[in-house]
C-alpha cells in the first residue's frame, strides 16, 4: 500500500495556479523529502492531501483512501504539522495537548509527557507565552503525540535550534524505524540529503524530479572546478560560476564528451570532476533560467 | 463534544460579560419602574400621542403607564437590540473566527468532517443563546418580585420567547455568513443586527412599507404587539423559521467546500 498517492492532483486558485497534474507515489515507511522554493506549491500540495483544500480536479489516496469521502478516516492516522502553527489564545500548552487527544477520542498524556521532556517543552506556559520555535514544538507534540501511522510536516525545522532539530529528527526516525512514513517539505537541502530517502522537487507547480536521494545527485550535471586557470572563464552552457583566485568552479550539464571538448580550448594546471550535491541538483533543477 | 464544549470554554468570558450588561441594564429598567409610574400616568398619553415616533416604538399599542406596557417598550430596546447584536456577534464569528485567527488549521486536521465542526458551533451558539436568556429572564423576575409590580407571566414568557427565537434567527443568519468570509466579520454582523432592528422601525413609521416587516425577525418579536394581542404574529415567524433554515443549511454546504487557505 502506498502511504501517499496523487492522480494529476490539480488545484486552481479562481485562475490562479496553486499546483497541476501532480503525480506523487510516497511508499508506505518511506521518509520523503518534499523540496521547492516558497511558491512552488509545496503547501498547496500538502493542504490538498489533508482536505484543507479541495483540488480543482486530479485525485489523492493516503493510506489506501480517498481524500474526498474517506477524509476522517485518513486524518486518525495522519500527524500534520502546519508550516506555520497558531493556537487559541488563553490556553496552555498542557491545555492545547489535552484538547489535540480528545478531538481524536484519545489520551495521550503519557506520549505527550515523553515528548514534552525530550523537546524540552514546559507545558505551564500560555499559548502566546510561547517563542516561534516553542510554538513549532508544541505543533510537532501534537502531530507525534497520537502516533500516527504518517506524518505530514510542512517546513518543520524552521524555527528550532540545531540540537532540537537533531532531537526531533531522532524522533523520526525512531518512528520511521517502526513503520511509519514520513513526509516532509523542506527548502534546506542539507536536511533532505541528510535524513530522507527519496525526494520530489516541485516548480511552478508541477513536480520535476522524483527519486531516490541518491539517484536525484546522477542528473548529468556535474560540478567542475578547475585550478590555475589562466585568462578569463568563457564556456557556454555553464552556470552556478564561483571563482576565487585562480581557481573557477561551475556546473556543467551537457554532457561529458562536449564539456571535454570546451575544456581543451582552456588554459588551466588541473581540474576536478564530481557529481554535485543536492544542494547543486536543487540549483540546477531551479536555476534553468539562470543559465548563463 | 469535545469541540461543543471548547467552544463554550472559550467564549466563557464574552458570554458573562454580554449577560450581566443585558441583566443590568433590563434590571435598572425594572427597578425605576415605581420612581417612573408615579409620574407615567401624566405622559403616557403624550407618549401614546406622539404620532409617528410613538408607532415607531410600538408606544401607539400599549399603555406605557401600565407594567406591561413599559416593559414592552423597554424590553425591546435593551434585549431586543442587545440580544440582537449578541446573536449577531457570536453568529458572525462562530466560524469565520477560527480562519482569522489561523486556528482552522489546527482544529480542522484533527479527525473532524467539516459537518460535524458546524453541528458542534451551531449547538454552542444556540445553547449560549439560552444561557443568555435564561439568566436575563431569571434576573428580570427576580426584580419584578422586588419591585412588587403587577406583571402578567403569561405574555412575559412569550416577549422572551420572542426574543430567543429572534435571537436564535439572527445568529442563524450571520452564522451562514460566517461560513462563506474568512477575515473579521464582526462589522458585518453588527450591522446585520442594526439593520434588522432599524428595518423593523421603517415598517412601523409607515404602512406602505409593511412588506419590510416580512425582512426583519423584529416584526414577530415585538414586545408591544405581544402585549397588546397576547401572540407571536404568526406569518413572520413562518419566514423567520426560513431565514433561520437557510441560515443553517447554507453554513453545511459552504463549509464543506471551502478551502482553508
Amino acid at each position: 500500500m502506498k502511504a501517499i498517492e496523487t492522480v494529476s492532483l490539480t488545484k486552481y486558485y479562481g485562475k490562479k495556479r496553486g499546483i497541476e497534474g501532480v503525480d506523487l507515489s510516497v511508499d508506505s515507511g518511506d521518509f520523503f523529502g518534499f523540496i521547492g522554493p516558497n511558491g512552488a506549491g509545496k503547501s498547496t500540495t500538502i493542504r490538498t492531501l489533508l482536505g484543507l483544500i479541495k483540488p480543482t480536479s486530479g485525485e489523492a489516496r493516503i493510506l489506501g483512501k480517498d481524500t474526498r469521502g474517506e477524509l476522517c478516516e485518513i486524518l486518525k492516522n495522519v500527524g500534520y504539522l502546519p508550516s506555520e502553527t497558531v493556537f487559541y489564545r488563553g490556553m496552555k500548552v498542557a491545555e492545547i495537548l489535552r484538547l489535540s487527544a480528545k478531538l481524536r477520542g484519545l489520551d495521550t498524556s503519557k506520549e505527550a509527557a515523553e515528548l514534552c521532556e525530550r523537546l524540552q517543552l514546559d507545558t505551564d506556559k500560555k499559548v502566546e507565552e510561547l517563542s516561534f520555535g516553542n510554538r513549532k514544538k508544541l505543533g510537532i507534540i501534537c502531530a507525534l503525540q497520537h502516533k500516527p501511522s504518517l506524518y505530514i510536516l510542512d517546513e518543520p525545522t524552521s524555527g528550532l535550534d540545531p540540537l532540537m532539530q537533531r532531537e526531533f529528527y531522532a524522533i523520526l526516525k525512531e518512528r520511521n524505524a517502526e513503520g511509519a512514513t514520513v513526509f516532509l517539505s523542506s527548502h534546506v537541502l542539507s536536511e533532505v540529503s541528510r535524513y530522507c530517502k527519496t525526494a520530489a522537487v516541485i516548480r511552478d507547480g508541477r513536480i520535476i524530479a522524483c527519486d531516490s536521494v541518491g539517484a536525484l545527485g546522477h542528473t548529468g550535471v556535474k560540478r567542475v572546478t578547475l585550478r590555475g586557470l589562466k585568462g578569463t572563464l568563457e564556456l557556454s552552457g555553464i552556470r552556478d560560476v564561483k571563482t576565487e583566485g585562480d581557481t573557477a568552479s561551475f556546473l556543467y550539464g551537457e554532457g561529458s564528451r562536449s564539456l571535454a571538448e570546451k575544456l581543451s580550448s582552456l588554459d588551466f594546471e588541473d581540474f576536478t570532476v564530481t557529481d554535485p550535491d543536492l544542494e547543486e541538483v536543487f540549483l540546477h533543477y531551479y536555476g534553468k533560467e539562470a543559465t548563463k | 463534544m469535545t469541540l461543543f464544549l471548547h467552544e463554550l470554554r472559550k467564549n466563557r468570558a464574552s458570554l458573562v460579560i454580554w449577560t450581566a450588561a443585558l441583566s443590568f441594564m433590563l434590571g435598572v429598567c425594572i427597578l425605576i419602574y415605581p420612581e417612573m409610574s408615579s409620574q407615567m400616568n401624566e405622559i403616557s398619553d403624550m407618549f401614546a400621542d406622539m404620532g409617528s415616533f410613538s408607532s415607531a416604538f410600538g408606544m401607539d399599542q400599549v399603555n406605557f403607564g401600565e407594567f406591561m406596557g413599559y416593559f414592552a417598550i423597554e424590553c425591546g430596546n435593551v434585549l431586543g437590540l442587545g440580544g440582537a447584536l449578541f446573536a449577531a456577534l457570536i453568529g458572525v464569528t462562530a466560524i469565520s473566527c477560527e480562519e482569522r485567527d489561523g486556528t482552522a488549521e489546527f482544529l480542522l486536521v484533527h479527525p473532524l468532517s467539516r459537518g460535524s465542526v458546524v453541528t458542534n458551533k451551531l449547538a454552542a451558539l444556540v445553547v449560549r443563546i439560552l444561557l443568555l436568556n435564561t439568566v436575563v429572564a431569571v434576573i428580570t423576575v427576580l426584580c419584578i418580585f422586588a419591585v412588587g409590580v403587577d406583571a402578567d407571566f403569561g405574555k412575559l414568557t412569550l416577549i422572551f420567547l420572542s426574543y430567543v427565537i429572534l435571537q436564535i434567527e439572527i445568529g442563524a443568519v450571520t452564522f451562514g455568513i460566517s461560513a462563506f468570509v474568512r477575515g473579521g466579520a464582526v462589522g458585518i454582523g453588527l450591522g446585520i443586527g442594526f439593520a434588522f432592528y432599524f428595518v423593523n422601525i421603517l415598517a412601523n413609521l409607515d404602512e406602505r412599507l409593511d412588506i419590510l416587516k416580512y425582512v426583519t425577525p423584529f416584526s414577530y418579536a415585538d414586545g408591544t404587539s405581544i402585549v397588546a394581542n397576547g401572540t407571536l404574529e404568526l406569518k413572520y415567524l413562518a419566514i423567520g423559521a426560513v431565514f433561520t433554515a437557510a441560515g443553517i443549511a447554507s453554513s453545511y454546504v459552504k463549509y464543506s467546500r471551502k478551502d482553508i487557505l
